[in-house]
């Protein structure tokens, strides 16, 4: 244990940490949108797998960083369409439409990927950029300012949609098609309008979430995934609902997966006691729903679809 | 505003027709709103005064007719183009929501003088303006969910006012009100109309409507079926506009001799679905032969002290004792064996099992004792010989034993609850609410079978809302606020505003002392 104890290995391990924080960062922020609008969407996992996909094989094709990431966002937002006409205009049961979605993007992820690439081909993924001054702080600038950008856009984004949701008028729409809709409506504010840019944005922010960890790993494999969108979905009552909270809960998470890795790498864990110190994760999600489903602060109309006149 | 002369036509609805499946709902409606008037829209639950208005929001289109604004023919298919045309409404639940400020719902929809960017500033600012020239004082940065039901009704008024509507339809707005906020609000829609306004009232208390009416329109099943105004007609003329035929507003008293006490409460307290108080050291008796009457704004604690009574809510501390039985905390199947009756308040949900037939929702309080059912297995013979029965005897307009609950009228519904509930003769029951939303005609009939049955010598706990129910029926008023008892009244003492101020929490000043 005392060799997980040292300044250069508890920084590899923060740097680690944020990194792999980041997916789950983007694709919680996202669900949180559409959840504050009153829109859940169980089809993150899905979404995720889709857009991962997609930024890997355009990274593939033609070796260009930008347009895998570009086609992972785009992905996500065309999901995001679907899910809408989905649940907002067919007013399917949220429930059960996520879960459609998780199958289909489950399915045909690994699919296009059988029949377009066939054997795991790796990519050129993110390089690295350190941010001038910061990058050469010493002992933590190498941690925190030398990572992906798009580490840096998840971090970015967490001002960003506070800001969007509690100092403009959209965001004062959102808030108030998720809490109570009829009154939204009554006001000349259109729920479904409000509720499409959420489920778009939110679904194209899953999408980056995909391409990240795709071009994270250089890679993309069946279920490459593994359950990220599900943890992200339970994050957003983590934070409840706040952009903070959501960045909290996806370091948390972020920085448990780094310490279980480094400590396989330094042989502190092996054998059963690895797997089930790798279970850890998972079993701090089953908590978290449990202490947290019991408080309040959700969205009021969170799973409910809106009908005028009803 | 546009600049109107009072007596101006601003709304002409011409010849509306609306059909839901099944209902003709609005059957070629014609209505008018003056500048500087309040017409009253007077009708029963299900007379269409609500399609009426939904269509002039928009939150319904219309099959057949016009809409007229200041003479010009108008499509209005949505709030948006209603908010547009200066049209706003209050609707009878309020149109709040609860997690933002009083600035943010007033500002929701709106363009914001920043663009995208939400600026509060100047819609506070105009808020206390507006505050101070209605008298609406409300705090523009409290929370919704931190305001009495008063004040959300003031938010509300502000938001149509901010809009500067120049037509506001108010759907019930009284509801929820005691007497006195029921005065302000008058007095602040007399303001409006003062000011070239026109109001559309919509609404079933007959003496509101006398009080605060210019011109009244009533309808029934669809179609107006009387046009007047308070001078020239009574409350006993709009009842029988509305019903269609002759009714007894006040219910007939007989004599009764009050006996021992049947319930007996002391020093209960109850807790919330929130986790905080909701009933507080309460105490009453309700003796044989009587009615005592719980008073109050609803959400005062009186569902929880209904629901405690019989046996459906814990209860923290004290007791409650029933023909001499202590019942505190017993199970409602034991409290009901002591010949405990209760009409709940939620019909729908606590009252009936919607999906099941109306025999069915007949034996649910001993379908588990003879003659129903026998070592386990339901006698269906027996079943439809109570049920016919019953439903004779309660006059519960059904089309056959075996249709489904839910699809019968409201008034139906709880006659036949009524019918469940006194069948057994009763020793004691516990009446939540039992006319609320139903219609007069059935209104009137429940009257009377309350009133048989108290000279039965059955003891009566009445909790309603309606002040003109309590009033009319009970030979004691208790006044709830806030989960304690304001003050008990005699029937001899009671006036509506002593009843209105233990209502709002003043409490009366101690001569005995």
């Amino acid at each position: 244990m005392s060799d997980f104890f040292t300044a250069t290995v508890l920084l590899a391990t923060l740097a680690s940490g944020i990194r792999l924080a980041t997916p789950f960062l983007l694709a919680a922020l996202g669900e949180s949108l559409g959840q504050k609008s009153g829109v859940l969407n169980l089809g993150v996992e899905g979404v995720m797998l889709l857009g991962a996909y997609g930024a890997y094989y355009a990274t593939l094709r033609t070796d260009s960083v930008l347009i895998g990431i570009g086609v992972g966002v785009l992905v996500g937002a065309f999901m995001g369409v679907v899910y809408g006409v989905v649940t907002l205009a067919l007013k399917a049961e949220q429930g059960i439409s996520g879960i459609g979605i998780f199958i289909f993007g489950l399915g045909i992820s690994d699919l296009l990927f059988q029949k377009q690439v066939g054997t795991p081909t790796p990519i050129d993924g993110l390089g690295h950029f350190s941010i001038p001054v910061l990058g050469d702080l010493p002992l933590i600038g190498e941690a925190l300012f030398q990572q992906n950008v798009l580490v840096y856009v998840a971090f970015l984004l967490v001002p960003a949609l506070w800001f969007v949701i509690n100092r403009t008028t959209f965001g004062l729409n959102v808030k108030a098609v998720g809490e109570t809709p009829e009154a939204a409506d009554s006001l000349g504010v259109s729920v479904d309008r409000t509720r499409y840019i959420t489920i778009i944005v939110g679904n194209a922010m899953a999408g980056l979430a995909g391409a990240a960890l795709a071009l994270e790993l250089a890679i993309f494999q069946q279920n490459l995934t593994n359950g990220h969108g599900f943890i992200a979905i339970a994050l957003v009552y983590f934070g409840a609902w706040r952009p903070s909270g959501v960045m909290a809960g996806a370091l948390v998470f972020g920085l448990i997966q780094a310490m279980v890795l480094q400590w396989k790498t330094l042989g502190i864990v092996v054998g059963t006691t690895a797997s089930i110190v790798g279970m850890f994760p998972a079993v701090l999600t089953i908590l978290v729903l449990v202490v947290v489903s019991r408080g309040t602060g959700a969205p009021a109309a969170l799973t409910r679809p809106f009908e005028r006149g009803h | 505003m546009t600049d109107t002369t009072n007596g101006e036509v601003l709304l002409e609805l011409d010849g509306i027709t609306k059909q839901f499946p099944g209902v003709l709902a609005n059957d070629r409606v014609d209505f008018d709103v003056k500048s500087g008037e309040v017409h009253t829209l007077l009708g029963e639950n299900g007379a269409g005064k609500s399609t009426l208005m939904k269509i002039l929001y928009g939150l319904y289109n219309a099959d057949e007719g016009e809409i007229r604004l200041r003479g010009n023919p108008v499509t209005i298919s949505s709030p948006s183009d209603a908010i547009e045309q200066g049209i706003g409404m209050i609707h009878q639940h309020f149109m709040l929501v609860p997690t933002l400020t009083v600035a943010e719902n007033v500002a929701l929809g709106l363009p914001s003088s920043k663009r995208m960017l939400m600026d509060l500033t100047p819609v506070r600012q105009r808020i206390r303006e507006l505050s101070d020239t209605y008298g609406l004082a409300v705090d523009p940065d409290s929370y919704i969910w931190q305001l009495a039901v008063g004040e959300r009704q003031r938010v509300e008024i502000l938001k149509a006012i901010y809009r500067d509507v120049s037509l506001l339809i108010l759907d019930e707005p009284t509801s929820v009100l005691t007497p006195a906020e029921v005065d302000d609000l008058f007095e602040t829609l007399r303001q409006m109309t003062r000011g070239g306004r026109g109001l559309v009232f919509i609404s079933h208390k007959l003496h509101e409507v006398m009080a605060l009416s210019d011109r009244i329109t009533v309808l029934r099943l669809g179609r107006v079926t009387g046009r007047t105004t308070p001078a020239e007609t009574s409350r006993e003329d709009l009842a029988h506009m509305m019903v269609g035929r002759q009714v007894k507003l006040a219910p007939t008293r007989t004599d009764s001799t009050v006996g021992e006490a049947r319930l007996t409460v002391r020093g209960l307290n109850v807790i919330g679905d929130r986790g905080t108080p909701a009933v507080t050291d309460l105490d009453i008796e309700v003796r044989s032969g009587e009615v005592v009457g719980i008073a109050g704004v609803s959400g005062n604690g009186q569902r929880e002290l209904a629901e405690a009574l019989s046996g459906l809510r814990p209860v923290a501390s004290g007791e409650v004792i029933i023909n001499g039985t202590d019942t505190t905390n017993r199970s409602p199947k034991e409290i009901r064996r002591l010949s405990v009756s209760y009409i709940p308040e939620e019909r729908m949900r606590d009252g009936t099992v919607a999906e099941f037939s109306v025999a069915e929702n007949l034996i649910l309080t001993d379908h588990d004792l003879p003659p129903i059912s026998r070592r386990g297995f339901l006698d269906f013979n027996q079943i439809k010989q109570v049920g016919s029965a019953l439903v004779k005897r309660f006059t519960v307009k059904t089309p056959t034993l075996e249709t489904p609950t839910s699809s019968l009228s409201g008034g139906n519904i709880q006659k036949l609850i009524i019918a469940r509930e006194l069948s057994g003769d009763p020793e004691l029951l516990i009446a939540a609410q039992p006319t609320r939303g139903v219609d007069i005609g059935a209104a009137e009939y429940i009257h009377s079978v309350l009133m048989g049955q108290r000279a039965q010598g059955t003891a009566i706990l009445l909790i309603s809302e309606d002040l003109d129910e309590v009033m009319g029926l009970a030979d004691r008023i208790a006044v709830m606020f806030e989960g304690r008892i304001m003050g008990v009244l005699d029937r001899a003492e009671a006036t509506i505003s002593r009843l209105g101020l233990l209502m709002a929490g003043v409490e009366e000043p101690n001569d005995s002392e």
